[in-house]
Order: C-alpha cells, then sequence, then structure tokens
C-alpha cells in the first residue's frame, strides 16, 4: 500500500471490517433459521388453527391473513400465539 | 462407562478427519483404550490420515453385513497401543449404515473401549446421521468462516431435536465446539471471525483452538496424525483439547497473534 493510499484510508475514517460483516450476517441468518425450526410444529397446529379461524368468524368479520397463529419458542418455553389484527371499524374505541 | 463421541459439522474439508485421528490418539495417549470409527462410507480417508491403509481387510460395513468379526475389522494402531480404527468401506451404497447395524457395533465396542470416537461424513444425509445418533458428546468442529459456522448451528439443531439421547429423552448430547484451521493474524486483522464471535454466535462451550498450519500437511502426507508431529502449534494445540477433555483447567493458547518485531514489519513477512 503506497503512502497516498494510506492517507486516503485514513481520511475516509475506518471501513467496516469483513469480519464483522460475516458476523451481522450470520446472526441474521441463524436467528431466522433457528426460529424456522427452534420448534418442530405439532402435526395438530393446521388442524388448531383452522378450527380457531372458524371460531373468530363466527364473531368478526375478517380476511383468513389478518389471523395468523404460530408457535415459537421463548428460552425455555414453547409460545403458542394468537395474533389477529381486527378490521378499523371493528376495534374498540 | 464408553463413551460415544461424534466429530461432526455439516460443512466438509473443515477438519473433522484430521480432529478424529489426533484426538483418539491422544486419548490413547494417556491410557485410555479408544477406538476410532470412519463413518465416511465411500470415500475412506481416516485409514490414510492414520497410515494403516495398507492394513485395512475388513470394514464397518462387512461387520454391519455379517461377512467378518468386529474383532477382525479393528486395526491396531502403529502409533499408540491402546488404540484401534475400523475404517469405512469404499461401497458406493450410501445406506450400508443401517442404524440397528451401527447400535450393535457400538454396544459390542462399548464392552472392550472406553472411548468410541466416530469421524462423521460432510452433509446432514444417512452417513452423517449414522455417525452422530448414539453420541453422548460431539466435537462440533468449526472454520471461522460464514457458511461454516452456520453449518455448525444446523448439526447442533439436529444433535438436539434428532439424536438417540434427543428421541430417548435423556440428558441432551454434550457439545463442545472446537475452532480449527485458525489464523490469529487475519483475525487481528479484522479479516476473519474471532473465536468469541464464533462462540457469540454457536453458544456452546469452546474445547479448543486449532491453528492453520502447515504440519498438518506433512503429517497427513506421512501418515501419521498431527498430534504426533514434534514440536507442532497443532500437536500442542490437541493435546490441550484432550486435556480439557479430561476436565484439566488448560488456558487457551493460539488465538492471538505473535507479536510482529519492529523489523519484520518494516521489511514485511507476511
Ligand atoms: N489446522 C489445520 N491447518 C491446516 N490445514 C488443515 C488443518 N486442519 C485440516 N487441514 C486440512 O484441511 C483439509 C480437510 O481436512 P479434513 O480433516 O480431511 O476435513 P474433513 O474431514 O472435515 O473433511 C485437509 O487437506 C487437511 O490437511
Ligand atoms: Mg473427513
Amino acid at each position: 500500500m503506497s503512502l497516498i493510499d494510506k492517507l486516503v484510508d485514513y481520511l475516509r475514517g475506518p471501513e467496516k471490517k469483513t469480519a464483522a460483516v460475516a458476523k451481522e450476517r450470520l446472526q441474521i441468518i441463524l436467528a431466522h433459521e433457528r426460529a424456522g425450526r427452534g420448534s418442530v410444529a405439532p402435526e395438530y397446529l393446521p388442524a388448531l388453527q383452522e378450527e380457531l379461524l372458524q371460531v373468530i368468524a363466527k364473531y368478526i368479520h375478517i380476511d383468513r391473513d389478518k389471523i395468523k397463529v404460530q408457535l415459537e419458542k421463548h428460552g425455555e418455553y414453547d409460545v403458542l400465539e394468537l395474533n389477529v389484527t381486527l378490521p378499523e371499524h371493528q376495534r374498540p374505541q | 462407562m464408553a463413551r460415544v463421541i461424534v466429530v461432526t459439522s455439516g460443512k466438509g474439508g473443515v477438519g473433522k478427519t484430521t480432529t478424529s485421528a489426533s484426538f483418539s490418539s491422544g486419548l490413547a495417549l494417556r491410557g485410555h483404550k479408544t477406538v476410532v470409527i470412519d463413518f465416511d462410507v465411500g470415500l475412506r480417508n481416516l485409514d490414510l490420515i492414520m497410515g494403516c491403509e495398507r492394513r485395512v481387510v475388513f470394514d464397518i460395513v462387512n461387520v454391519i453385513n455379517g461377512e467378518a468379526a468386529l474383532s477382525r475389522a479393528l486395526i491396531k494402531d502403529k502409533h499408540c497401543d491402546n488404540l484401534f480404527v475400523l475404517p469405512a468401506s469404499q461401497t458406493r451404497d450410501k445406506d450400508a449404515l443401517r442404524l440397528e447395524g451401527v447400535e450393535k457395533i457400538i454396544d459390542e465396542l462399548k464392552e472392550t473401549f472406553e472411548y468410541i470416537v466416530c469421524d462423521s461424513p460432510a452433509g446432514i444425509e444417512h452417513g452423517a446421521f449414522s455417525a452422530m445418533y448414539f453420541a453422548d458428546e460431539a466435537l462440533v468442529v468449526t472454520n471461522p468462516e460464514v457458511s461454516s459456522v452456520r453449518d455448525s448451528d444446523r448439526i447442533l439443531g439436529i444433535l438436539a431435536a434428532k439424536s438417540k439421547r434427543a428421541v430417548d429423552g435423556l440428558d441432551p448430547v454434550k457439545e463442545h465446539l472446537l475452532v480449527t484451521r485458525y489464523n490469529p493474524g487475519r483475525v487481528a486483522a479484522g479479516e476473519m471471525l474471532s473465536v468469541e464471535d464464533i462462540q457469540e454466535i454457536l453458544r456452546i462451550p469452546l474445547l479448543g483452538v486449532i491453528p492453520e498450519s502447515e504440519s498438518v500437511l506433512q503429517a497427513s502426507n506421512a501418515g501419521t496424525p498431527a498430534i504426533h508431529v514434534d514440536k507442532s502449534d497443532v500437536a500442542d494445540a490437541y493435546k490441550d483439547v484432550v486435556a480439557r477433555f479430561m476436565g484439566e483447567p488448560v488456558p487457551m493458547r493460539f488465538v492471538t497473534a505473535e507479536k510482529v518485531g519492529f523489523f519484520k514489519r518494516l521489511f514485511g513477512g507476511r
């Protein structure tokens, strides 16, 4: 590296080192992959999801994709999460 | 009580076979009756690294198929009295390692040996699965490189969910991180993931760090496990690993770059 290059580098300020980039990329992709495999979804999950959808549909007029049922791992525990996004006009005031 | 230890990684070429050879030799050097099994059916490399390739008559698939007694397939290591090698076969039939067959062999070996070291093939297919299924402990061999770390994470997931210990609801497989082909100089320059980075990502206890070293190639040329190479950094690193595995508190070495002297820096050297 010539002196000029070094000076240019210096003026540019510290560039992100490739090892730091590698670490960051790994943390992101592994968080994603672990969530996908973390807990093997039990076989009853699709049926449970379907029945929950039907019950909710009895009371609220709602699109299917506004209801999400998923199993997540929180440390030692598996948490069954039911997420219902209510339509605007049905939200309690 | 015999312990089954799998040397695994997911990714190929990271140093599993090198580690299996040196780790099993290290256990034997300490007086423990040890056997090392090559699970890389189809390729078979461990015999070359151990320098016993010309003495292979029967292999693990012959034993599973009932074509040879286990005792006839075991090869005594030329460097250590307490060490035996069970070679892989070169059959192309990838499903030759049926779990029941492997279990029978491991149960029989447990009667004679204290440590059963399983050298896993790369991948997450059948061969890798049979190598890890019966494990009590796992050495997860990882290079400081993105794809190797990711594959190790994958393997950890499989060990936790699909190994016999997991299936039977026993205590989980004891996991050890072994970082190999480490270059502290490049880590210091920010060009390579550090041991701390890898540990933070994989979240398992660190058993040791094996530096990238020219002696590994020389050892494999000669058919001598690297742990036997006199005055080499890899040999020392593998001896440390075995000592830590036995529970001795040995400080980590080979994790920081040698200080480069003023003149070397001035006139280059790297
Ligand atoms: N610490 C090391 N330093 C330098 N080269 C190494 C080291 N460990 C392994 N190697 C080399 O890397 C290659 C793959 O090693 P090997 O043990 O066969 O890996 P695997 O069994 O995981 O496929 C071989 O050429 C070997 O000599
Ligand atoms: Mg190998």
